[in-house]
């Protein structure tokens, strides 16, 4: 049941992907197809930050621990939509230029930001697999995979930066990832009291 | 002169894109041919006429130049302008001229335009965004408007105000940036000869999303300096305060000329991507120039002035 619904899902991933493609091949982009490109590969980038953290909420909330299966799917989903956005931004806006990209990094603090948030999502990716989780320890690899706190973070900040004036889309990123942190703020505080409350009643 | 209205001859219908985009050749050759043939009487009137200022890069298709729009009172996408700009009236339309100037009132647009001649100018358009496109615009100098206006000697600037109508344009009700959209030139910019006041795009009227009725071109400055759907013309001796300028004065300045040496504080303007083509064109941005290559027209302008404070 699961493994057909994650089928479906991976499936409905690749969608954003697909439409890309096709539109690349019908030469149906708009006026712009290098900025639709960027921009659809930076929104998906986002959005599927954003729903990779809603899984540890989602679980929690609903007590649907299954939820956990498509965790890993969704995070490598924004890093495979990272590398698109990153990708058409070296071979269009850079232009293979690398001392630009260089510059570009060192002095402009939106593709700074961004580029950290990439950065941080490539161990997260390396890391993914079961193997990983047993080699580090579960432990130590959850505190690894808190960097997608950084992605998420950086993400929003590299939107919101690099917009002229309409701010409301990158705000609305912000407000849903703030959510999602203080949820683990929220649990984490809860937990500790439980615990002290443990301590002391026992 | 009477003006063609945009409804008699859709344009698609007297004269391809390509003959459009070839068409001075394609005259060249006509003319020759019929010359040659003795029937130079019988050479049809050209639909578009040829300016010394036009470009002779390719263009950008007319279907690209009206559905690719930076107008926010429209919307803040690029798609946007094309769909909520449908059915935009731009008749009857008013223009207040106020300030210095000799013949102050509220202008009938129809008034305001009578007795002036229409011209086809083919100039690059630079967005500060990066992205550019060739256009040929229909319209008139703004000297020549200026002139039937008679400024007072006081008068240093020329301040242009948008329709502010939130009903007619709906993102209006939300604070993008201070509405009305304002723009300005210092006089020696508004009557240079390159400054025009544009009716519309591919030799007619029109259409609103492109800044019809009234909107402003200056090729040598970022295409936010094209103020459009004017209806008010202010002659001051004030500089006044640009609609983008106000919103990030770091970012954007009063002057606003094309200069690649010049950074946008979060990009680089070196380059530009020429929206003409397909992918594999854009792939490959474009060298921007200085004053967006028309450096022999107006670069005498701003002599003296470092144009590095005055961005």
């Amino acid at each position: 049941m699961i493994r057909a619904l994650k089928v479906v899902v991976y499936l409905l991933c690749l969608v954003p992907f697909l439409l890309l493609v096709w539109g690349l091949v019908t030469a149906d982009l708009g006026t712009n197809p290098v900025e639709r490109i960027t921009h659809t590969t930076g929104d998906w980038t986002l959005r599927f930050l954003v729903l990779t953290l809603c899984i540890t909420p989602l679980r929690k909330l609903t007590g649907w621990n299954q939820a956990i299966r498509f965790r890993r799917m969704l995070g490598l989903f924004a890093f495979f939509y990272g590398c698109l956005h990153l990708t058409i931004y070296v071979l269009s806006i850079a232009s293979l230029n690398f001392s630009e990209i260089a510059n570009d990094i060192a002095k402009r603090l939106y593709i700074t930001v961004g580029f950290t948030g990439f950065v941080a999502m490539i161990p997260l990716a390396i890391t993914s697999t079961k193997k990983w989780i047993v080699r580090l320890g579960g432990r130590r690899w959850q505190v690894l995979h808190r960097l997608i706190y950084v992605s998420a973070v950086a993400g929003v900040l590299h939107y919101l930066w690099l917009v002229k004036a309409d701010t409301r889309f990158p705000i609305r990123y912000g407000v849903a990832v703030g959510l999602l942190l203080l949820f683990r703020v929220w649990t984490a505080i809860r937990s500790r009291q439980t615990v002290t409350q443990q301590v002391s009643g026992g | 002169m009477l003006i063609k209205k945009a409804t008699d001859i859709p344009s698609s219908e007297i004269t391809s894109e390509y003959v459009y985009r070839n068409r001075r050749h394609f005259l060249q050759t006509a003319a020759a041919t019929l010359t040659a043939a003795g029937m130079g009487a019988l050479l049809p009137a050209s639909s578009y006429a040829s300016s010394k200022y036009d470009t002779d890069e390719m263009l950008t298709p007319e279907t690209d130049v009206t559905s690719y729009n930076n107008y926010y009172e429209f919307g803040v996408g690029k798609d946007d302008p094309v769909l909520n700009a449908r059915g935009f009236k731009m008749r009857p339309w008013t223009v207040a001229v106020s300030g210095m100037v000799k013949k102050p009132a509220t202008y009938h647009l129809d008034d305001l335009l009578k007795g002036i001649t229409m011209e086809d100018r083919i100039y690059r358009m630079r967005c500060v965004e990066r992205w550019s496109m060739v256009i040929p615009w229909r319209g008139f100098p703004l000297a020549t408007l200026i002139k039937k206006l008679e400024p007072l000697p006081s008068a240093k600037f020329i301040k242009m105000q948008t329709l502010y109508a939130p009903d007619r344009m709906p993102e209006q009700r939300r604070p993008i940036l201070h509405w009305p959209y304002t723009e300005g030139l210092r006089m020696d910019e508004a009557t240079n000869e390159l400054t025009l006041l544009a009716i519309g795009v591919y030799g007619k009227e029109g259409p609103p999303q492109n800044g019809a009725p009234l909107r402003l071109i200056t090729p040598w400055k970022y295409g936010f300096k094209g103020v459009k759907a004017i209806t008010k013309i202010e002659f001051t001796d004030k500089m006044p305060l640009t609609a983008w300028s106000e919103e990030a004065p770091h970012e954007y300045g009063f002057y606003a000329n094309v200069n690649p040496a010049v950074d946008h504080p979060r990009w680089s303007q070196a380059t530009e991507t020429r929206l003409t083509g397909g992918l594999f064109d854009q792939l490959r941005p474009i060298k921007t120039r200085p004053f967006n290559g028309y450096t022999e027209y107006v670069q005498r302008m701003y002599s003296g002035m470092d144009l590095r404070v005055n961005y």
